[in-house]
């Protein structure tokens, strides 16, 4: 069975550790640098989304090796938290939304660097978001 | 956790950005380029990315306000050695970041840079006439 990597999210702290740990990850599996880029820059999108919106900025990181019979070796995570959902996931798709700080990059910038990319959110149940690249 | 250290060569400040940036430290950096301009009159901000190896969307505005507020304070920032991976992933992001100048290494930004001083942020393409 492949490895699984759980990282906790709780505060910025927790942003790095995860990007940290999915970056040590692509690289071990042979992903090359513009990938290993794209794979934390994903990470770090998503883990601070945790750290700015979910209850008490918590949650947590997954980072899975995947092997496909046909699409190859892959890099799955997991980010999800508990927090307050989101009420409009299309909205906050979209380019430039926003509900906070941010420059409502975040979300739609990370569908872009990734090869699969899911969200399942709604409000009062928390947010999960599973992305994943495929080594080519 | 390691600050971004500030060293002022003339009238340039130059940060030199470790690897992997904590949110903290990215704001502090932000503040402390503003303080010292405010303290030291310098005209030019160099941010050297050599050595970092992901600028995600927060960095990456955090890169633009503090270009936008040099230039407010009188000062030119150029933004030097950011790696071929980094710069792909920031497009693909979203984020051209507009309005930040840019060059290849920190010879090449500090050249920019006296240029820009020199020239009060007009400075034309290498080898094409002004236009202005």
């Amino acid at each position: 069975m492949a490895a699984e990597l759980r990282i906790e999210i709780a505060g910025e702290d927790g942003i790095v550790a995860a990007r940290q740990r999915a970056r040590d990850t692509a690289r071990r599996l042979g992903f090359g640098m513009v990938d290993q880029s794209r794979i934390a820059t994903a990470v770090s999108e998503l883990a601070r989304n945790v750290v700015r919106y979910a209850t008490d900025g918590r949650g947590e990181a997954i980072v899975r090796e995947l092997e496909s019979p046909d699409r190859g070796v892959g890099l799955e995570v997991v980010v999800r938290d508990e927090g307050p959902g989101i009420p409009h996931v299309a909205l906050a798709m979209r380019d430039g939304y926003t509900s906070g700080p941010g420059l409502g990059m975040g979300l739609p910038g990370t569908r872009r660097l990734m090869d699969d990319f899911a969200i399942d959110s709604a409000p009062g149940k928390g947010t999960t978001v599973t992305i994943r690249k495929w080594h080519r | 956790m390691a600050r971004v250290p500030v060293v002022r060569i003339g009238d340039v400040l130059v940060a030199t950005v470790q690897e992997d940036l904590y949110d903290r430290d990215a704001l502090h950096l932000q503040a402390d380029l503003t303080d010292r301009l405010e303290h030291t009159g310098a005209r030019g901000v160099l941010l050297d990315l050599s050595t970092v190896e992901m600028v995600d969307s927060f960095l990456g505005r955090l890169i633009g306000e503090i270009a936008a507020s040099s230039r407010l304070m009188g000062a030119q920032t150029v933004v030097v050695g950011m790696r071929p991976a980094v710069a792909l992933t920031l497009v693909e992001l979203g984020l051209g970041l507009p309005g930040v100048r840019t060059a290849l290494d920190t010879d090449k930004g500090h050249a920019l840079l006296r240029r820009l001083i020199a020239n009060g942020d007009r400075v034309a393409p290498r080898g094409r006439p002004s236009g202005r």
